[in-house]
């Protein structure tokens, strides 16, 4: 809902703290992930985080979420899907180019990352392209999985 | 500048130590010049000859020509063909490419191809969006955006691999540009914007019109602080307006586009509005020149290319110099004496 990923984007802060707990909580679930089978519960996973990043952020489930580098507005909600800052076509009021009637999600990014503590640098890193098979997929899950992974 | 190895029209110069590309826009701005460049409107035909004919207007005046990639997402001539009948005859060109209408696929496709013609620069943009141009039913790909595509050009060039991994026998040389735009919000993030950029491969950039000196320096100031002044190139977008009016339209109907109210009033207050756009247009070179990291600049002038001459003539920015173009140096153009 739009109302709503404007007022995530002014509580970045809270909500990346949360995130960075929850992340936490799911790299520890990764024994137990692992033991119900990761492909198993792909599906459930992928609809709880759909319905739930979906009302804070009208998260459209690339499967590779940016959130904590893009100040909690999710980039792809930008008409061109930009991964890496604000096109040069951002109108005055700081609305899209695209759809006028929307503050433009970079120009919401730069806002977020300035009350997330290291959010500039976040904001700074150069982003891949998309894995585009990952799409619809959870990205809990792959976080769970990767970080779980690297640490072990 | 003449280049003493000067090659046959369409053959590649050699490229020198600490260059990344063949090309004469790499010469000219790693030698310290203040470099010209300006942008060709790909025609809506077939024809060769029109392009020909469009590019002959800026024969002696810059030093490479921009081949627009369905700019604002209006359909013309591809700008790689621009690039392949251009390249021929020797032209340096900058060949854009848009994230619009392309994926990842055909991009690092017409990379190779592009390099294979003869284009030594390559403009990595995102693109505007489909609703902006004459085909708002079209599907916008956007599979890459402009930093990506940076990334992927450099991957090529530098790996010498697509970025699947699968190994190229013969990797592109080009130099990487990018756009940027220091007068669209949120202004005092736009520098760091352009630090991302020269991080993903960012050679040179060139701006989007520039009509407010100021907010130019007070960028500049931000790129210096960011240290990026002697690894990005920055070429300031200029051009000349051709009434009050169509000011007017612009600032309204093209997103990111700023022009300050006292612009409009000089025009508005001219007898001849379009003769005061081109004074102001070349005031605005003079000052730019004079302005700390500005590298050069790019003139657009979209349906006044006749113009242009007259303008670079005018503001001096060549200072005497006489950039390469087809015929310029009668003896060249033959098999080489060894001189």
């Amino acid at each position: 809902m739009y109302a709503l990923r404007v007022w995530s984007v002014r509580h970045a802060r809270g909500l990346n703290a949360f995130y960075r707990g929850f992340e936490t909580v799911l790299v520890g679930l990764h024994p137990l992930f692992k033991r119900l089978g990761y492909e198993r519960l792909e599906r459930p996973v992928a609809a709880l985080e759909r319905s739930v990043k979906g009302l804070l952020f009208d998260c459209r489930m690339c499967g590779q979420c940016v959130l904590s580098c893009t100040g909690m507005s999710c980039p792809m909600n930008c008409p061109k899907q930009l991964r890496n800052g604000p096109c040069g076509g951002v109108r005055d009021n700081g609305h899209c180019e695209v759809r006028p009637e929307m503050k433009c999600v970079w120009h919401q990014a730069v806002a977020g990352s300035a009350r997330i503590a290291g959010g500039r640098e976040a904001l700074g890193q150069v982003q891949l392209p998309v894995d585009r098979r990952l799409q619809g997929r959870s990205s809990w899950l792959r976080v769970a999985r990767e970080r779980a992974g690297a640490a072990a | 500048m003449i280049f003493e190895d000067e090659p046959v029209p369409g053959y590649p110069l050699p490229i020198l130590p600490g260059h990344t590309s063949p090309g004469r826009l790499e010469r000219i701005l790693r030698a310290g010049q203040f470099a010209v460049t300006t942008e060709l409107a790909p025609p809506d035909s077939a024809d060769p000859e029109e392009v020909y004919q469009r590019a002959k207007i800026f024969d002696g005046y810059v030093d490479a020509i921009n081949a627009t990639d369905g700019s604002g997402a209006n359909c013309h001539m591809s700008s790689v063909a621009v690039c392949a009948l251009l390249t021929r005859m020797g032209y340096a060109l900058v060949m854009q490419i848009s994230c619009r209408d392309k994926n990842r696929i055909a991009i690092q496709g017409d990379i190779l191809g592009g390099a294979a013609m003869g284009v030594c620069n390559i403009l990595c943009l995102t693109g505007d969006g489909v609703q902006a141009g004459d085909h708002p039913q079209a599907l916008p790909v956007f599979d890459l955006d402009c930093m990506s595509l940076l990334l992927t050009a450099r991957t090529l060039r530098d790996e010498h691999r697509f970025l699947s991994g699968r190994k190229l026998t013969y990797a592109p040389r080009v130099f990487l540009g990018a756009a940027s735009n220091p007068f669209a919000p949120p202004t005092e993030w736009r520098a760091q914007r352009l630090a991302k950029k020269v991080a993903a491969g960012a050679q040179f950039v060139q701006t989007q019109y520039c009509y407010d000196v100021p907010l130019l320096k007070t960028f500049m100031s931000r790129v210096e602080d960011l240290g990026l002044f002697g690894k990005v190139f920055i070429l300031v977008g200029v051009g000349p307006l051709r009434s009050a009016k169509t000011a007017e339209w612009m600032r309204a109907n093209v997103p990111g586009l700023h022009i300050p109210e006292a612009v409009i009033k000089r025009l508005a207050g001219a007898r001849d509005g379009a003769r005061e756009g081109r004074n102001l247009c070349i005031e605005l070179i003079q000052e730019i020149r004079e302005v700390r990291g500005a590298s050069g600049v790019h003139v657009m002038a979209y349906r006044q290319e006749d113009s242009v001459p007259d303008i670079i003539e005018r503001s001096g920015i060549l200072r005497g110099r006489l950039p390469w173009y087809p015929g310029r140096d009668p003896q060249a153009s033959g098999p080489r004496s060894a001189a």
